[in-house]
């Protein structure tokens, strides 16, 4: 069993669509437990993957390979390291969060609702397991499917557009990676003995070789798609209207998950698949990951709505694991893992806590709030703490990621310069700013409205909800070595390849990849 | 010659759906209840077809039959297997359909027959003029079907169009012969790459190999001879138009496959080239002109001249790895195809009227099942993985990368992305929409299983591709 352990994690979900399908469309208090269940079970399958993963290993473990489409070499291939590890533990963790977050708001066209959360999280868990491009590319387009339909059924006022948007936004972006893996995989096919291949770890020592002029283009269009999806300023115009349209719980899982799904594509595909391209386009990437630090922090700012605000603060917290990536440092990149999960967690929490007060009261601009903490002392209570963690106080989870992120891109060789550490450091500021000050507007001052001094405080589900994540907000900033251990010898293991192969490219003209073969000059 | 057995046998599949069409001319005149025997001797005249076809999938070695006017094979009984499958979910599709629209609808079910054997003759061809027999016999059955509903003004214009254009492009197709058969001393298609090396008069082989490709241009209807398709795929009775556009596509693909096969494009690096600039402007102006249709019959028609600029790029790619993509699109573009036009004929209204995005409003609500079924197709269609559509998307891009065409698969995946906005606008409007006044679907039993088994077929051959792909690999 232990060796099935990704499959089992993988088809759980799966299974639990499956059955909430077949289950009466009344039912709808079966239909959520039955739900609930599945994805429990696939949270605690994931703890014990958790407890069974290697933190002292770098290479990939619980390897599954089974033939799926042998005329085009293609294989059911999965597989982990440390970072893709934490993200499918965020991911099942955030699942049954989420779907005990709507256990109320959603009531119509419950029983396809259930079902679709269940197929997003396979889908995603499937993204950050496999290990053959093409099953890869399977997962990654699948899983816009549920989430084109929570947003465009369960949606807010505009939620068709948001649907639409996001969906061929996204769609755009991945074709082109779908070209450029067809291209590697016919690459890989011309070289002498090669054979067509889509294998993730046979590209990764092939990849690298690819002439200069062409590497480009491949880390282009892998870099669009993730780009796209993480979103990294300024592809990110399809992000704010995503999470404004989306239900509550599909926010959280869009901002929680779906976007660290671009980050983790830059981390297993470009930097190790293409390292020439990515040494010649690090700067630009990380002036843009700055730039959507400081941009995003600004708009935030602005924002009358508490839930737009969240969104673009989203595009904030995301440039900084860009930079963090693009240090190529150990510190960096471990940083950004960290600070993953952590804008998963913190982000995850505040759409929640949006959606608790929406609920109540159907309205989520800030100027209809005001003196909130005198009805909703606990709900004031939870929305400090998590705003803290996403301020990046010491002591939560934020600063362990952003110090390490500041700290990785200060000293990165590869940036060259520390200034990309100091224009990153003012968006800790700004987060600073635009968070306590809407804080300030919603729970501070005068309760002047009626509606508002009725509020009731949070029920025990809602605190049932976010206690979990508390708990680890505070976990990750107490002590994060739980976690960071076992991510380090997969970031230790990346970088190291990256430094290798810099190094190699300094001793000569060599290894700078030159007049390499090309697909079809065999024939 | 007199035929022997073994020749008669080569091509029973043929005999059988030929000899069944036969049958229910007679029945239809002969037998009191012949009306209603005939959708049932279709069905299992091309069920019998199917299963005489089965046998000769893993049979790799084509042999010919007839002094080498056809050829038998795992080629040949692939295709004929897929205008089986497109004939059999037409006639499910049409059973109470035609007799709810056309009261008279005498021998509608022969013609389908007849067209499902003009389709296998052009796939077993292994001679033009047999090509170009099975294509005469194809099309005129066409020309019949499209004008089927005599009532309506629609279908008969469908019906004039095709027929004139038709068999203008007819000419097109036999003049080429013509030229090729000048030009080579022969219409045999066996050994026909290696007579075209070192001729005399490259020139007159060259202009006859482009006029037999305007032909089959025209019949699988991409730009610039996609004129026909809107106006006879909206005119034409659906159940028509969903066997048209896909058995009919598919014979026509069939030709591209037999006549310009991988050695003969590649020695003719012009017309490769024009080729792959007809299947981009294909995918181009197909995508592009869907994106402002309001009748979704319209909507699908527009967007099977994308389809068939995809299918195209797989021959132009000339490579196994394209043709084998070819056979894998034509089998799966069957389904999604006939299973999007079948969707379409249980919910328009069979007084004629064209189906729009509007009345579909809300769908998801009245019948849960038709919206999803449609939900498939249109997600295949737009190649989403897992369905089975984005299979046959990957692998005729492959093909075309793998032969350094691939400015033509960045294309095609570009065009693919404008495809996903009006397939989805399908799915908004059932799902996200609601309209009180929309259209439910129609109760046909028969047409429901049809579309069904359409979209698990679909699911499967995405999760499982290589039951398909392995049967491909054996045909080349």
């Amino acid at each position: 069993m232990e060796q099935h352990i990704l499959s089992l994690i993988l088809f759980t979900p799966m299974a639990g669509a499956l059955v909430v399908a077949l289950l009466g469309r009344d039912a709808s208090r079966l239909i959520k437990t039955v739900g609930l269940l599945f994805s429990l079970l696939a949270l605690g399958l994931s703890v014990w993957l958790f407890l069974l993963f290697d933190g002292a290993r770098g290479d990939m473990q619980c390897v599954e390979i089974i033939p799926w489409i042998p005329t085009l070499n293609v294989s059911y291939n999965v597989g982990i390291d440390g970072i893709s590890l934490l993200l499918i533990v965020l991911t099942t963790f955030l699942t049954p969060i989420a779907l005990l977050a709507s256990w109320e708001s959603v009531t119509a066209r419950l029983k396809g609702y259930v079902a679709l959360m269940l197929l997003l999280e396979a889908g995603t868990l499937g993204v950050f397991m496999a290990l053959d491009l093409f099953l890869f590319y399977v997962f990654w387009e699948f899983m816009l499917v549920p989430m084109y339909f929570i947003i465009g059924i369960w949606g807010g006022q505009e939620r068709i557009y948001a649907a639409i948007k996001f969906f061929l936004y996204t769609m755009a972006g991945s074709l082109l990676m779908l070209v450029a893996i067809i291209w590697l995989g016919s690459y890989a096919a011309s070289l002498p003995g090669g054979a067509f291949t889509t294998d993730l770890l046979r590209l990764y020592a092939i990849a690298p070789g690819i002439p200069m002029g062409i590497q480009i283009w491949m880390f282009l269009a892998f870099t669009l798609s993730f780009a796209i999806k993480v979103p990294i300023f300024p592809l990110h115009t399809w992000l704010p209207d995503a999470h404004v349209q989306a239900p509550t719980a599909g926010s959280v899982i869009l901002a929680g998950v779906l976007l660290k799904m671009g980050t983790y594509g830059l981390i297993r595909f470009c930097l190790p698949l293409f390292p020439y391209a990515t040494f010649r386009f690090l700067p630009y990437l990380a002036g843009l990951g700055i730039v959507g630090i400081i941009y995003g922090a600004l708009v935030s700012m602005v924002q009358p709505d508490i839930k737009k605000l969240v969104a673009y603060s989203s595009v904030s917290h995301l440039g900084f694991v860009v930079l963090g990536i693009f240090a190529l440092t150990e510190e960096g990149m471990q940083g950004s893992v960290i600070q993953m999960i952590n804008h998963g967690l913190s982000t995850g929490a505040l759409f929640l806590l949006v959606g608790m007060i929406y609920d109540r009261r159907h309205t989520r601009l800030i100027k209809d709030f005001g003196g909130l903490a005198r009805p909703m002392p606990v709900y004031a209570a939870f929305f400090m703490i998590v705003m803290l963690s996403s301020i990046g106080l010491p002591g939560l989870n934020g600063f362990v990621g952003e110090f390490l992120i500041l700290l990785g891109s200060f000293r990165s060789a590869f940036l060259g310069s520390p200034w990309y550490a100091i224009a990153a450091s003012s968006g800790v500021v700004l987060a600073a700013v635009y968070l306590l000050w809407s804080y300030q507007r919603i729970f501070f001052g005068k309760n002047e409205r009626p509606e508002n001094q009725a509020l009731t405080d949070l029920n025990v589900r809602e605190i049932a909800v976010l206690v979990p994540i508390v708990l680890f907000i505070v976990w990750i900033g107490v002590y994060p070595g739980t976690f960071l251990a076992k991510s380090a010898a997969s970031t230790k293991q990346l970088i190291h390849r990256i430094e290798e192969t810099r190094r190699g490219s300094y001793a000569g003209a060599a290894i700078e990849p030159g007049h390499g073969a090309q697909p079809g000059d065999r024939r | 010659m007199n035929p022997s057995m073994r020749d008669l046998s080569a091509i029973a599949p043929l005999l059988i759906v030929a000899g069944t069409g036969i049958v229910a001319v007679l029945a239809d005149s002969v037998v009191k209840r012949g009306r209603s025997l005939s959708p049932v001797l279709a069905v299992a005249g091309l069920a019998a077809a199917i299963a005489f076809s089965l046998p000769a999938l893993g049979d790799p070695a084509a042999s010919a039959a007839f002094g080498g006017m056809v050829r038998t094979g795992a080629f040949t009984s692939y295709l004929t297997l897929v205008f089986c499958v497109s004939g059999l979910l037409s006639v499910l599709l049409s059973m109470s359909y035609i007799d709810e629209m056309i009261p008279e609808r005498g021998e509608y079910y022969a013609l389908i027959l007849f067209a499902v054997s003009g389709m296998i003759l052009m796939a077993s061809a292994w001679d033009l003029v047999v090509f170009f027999l099975g294509l005469e016999l194809m099309s005129l059955s066409f020309y019949i079907l499209a004008g089927f509903a005599r009532g309506r003004m629609t279908s008969n214009e469908a019906a004039l169009k095709y027929f004139l254009l038709g068999a203008f492009a007819t000419g097109f197709l036999l003049y080429g012969i013509a030229l090729v058969y000048g030009a080579t001393g022969s219409t045999s298609l066996a050994g026909f790459p290696a007579r075209t090396g070192g001729l005399h008069q490259p020139l007159l082989l060259l202009a006859g190999l482009a006029l037999l490709m305007i032909g089959l241009m025209f019949k699988v209807g991409s730009v610039p001879f996609h004129m026909w398709v809107p106006d006879v795929y909206e005119g034409a009775p659906t159940t028509v138009t969903a066997f048209m556009s896909t058995g009919g596509k598919a014979a026509a693909f069939s030709g591209f496959l037999i006549i310009f096969a991988p050695p003969v494009l590649i020695a003719q690096p012009a017309l490769r080239d024009v080729l792959a600039v007809v299947a981009a402007t294909s995918m181009v102006a197909g995508n592009i002109i869907a994106l402002a249709q309001t009748s979704v019959k319209r909507m699908l028609a527009y967007s099977s001249i994308a389809h068939a600029g995809y299918i195209l790029s797989g021959v132009v790619a000339a490579n196994p790895a394209g043709s084998n993509g070819v056979l894998f699109y034509l089998m799966t573009y069957t389904m999604m195809n006939a299973g999007a036009f079948g969707v379409v004929s249980l919910l328009e209204k069979v007084d004629g009227s064209m189906l729009t995005f509007d009345e579909c409003a809300g769908l998801s609500r009245r019948s849960p099942l038709v919206a999803a079924l449609s939900a498939v197709f249109m997600f295949s269609l737009a190649g989403v993985p897992p369905l089975a559509g984005f299979f046959g998307k990957y692998y005729v891009f492959a093909g075309a990368v793998e032969a350094h065409y691939t400015w033509l698969a960045i294309v095609g995946v570009l065009m693919s992305v404008v495809s996903a906005y009006y397939y989805l606008r399908l799915v908004v409007v059932m799902y996200f929409n609601d309209n009180p006044g929309g259209v439910s679907p129609a109760a046909r039993p028969l047409g429901l299983a049809a579309v069904i088994i359409a979209a698990i077929a679909l699911t499967g051959f995405g999760v499982f591709p290589s039951i398909l792909l392995g049967l491909g690999a054996r045909c080349f």
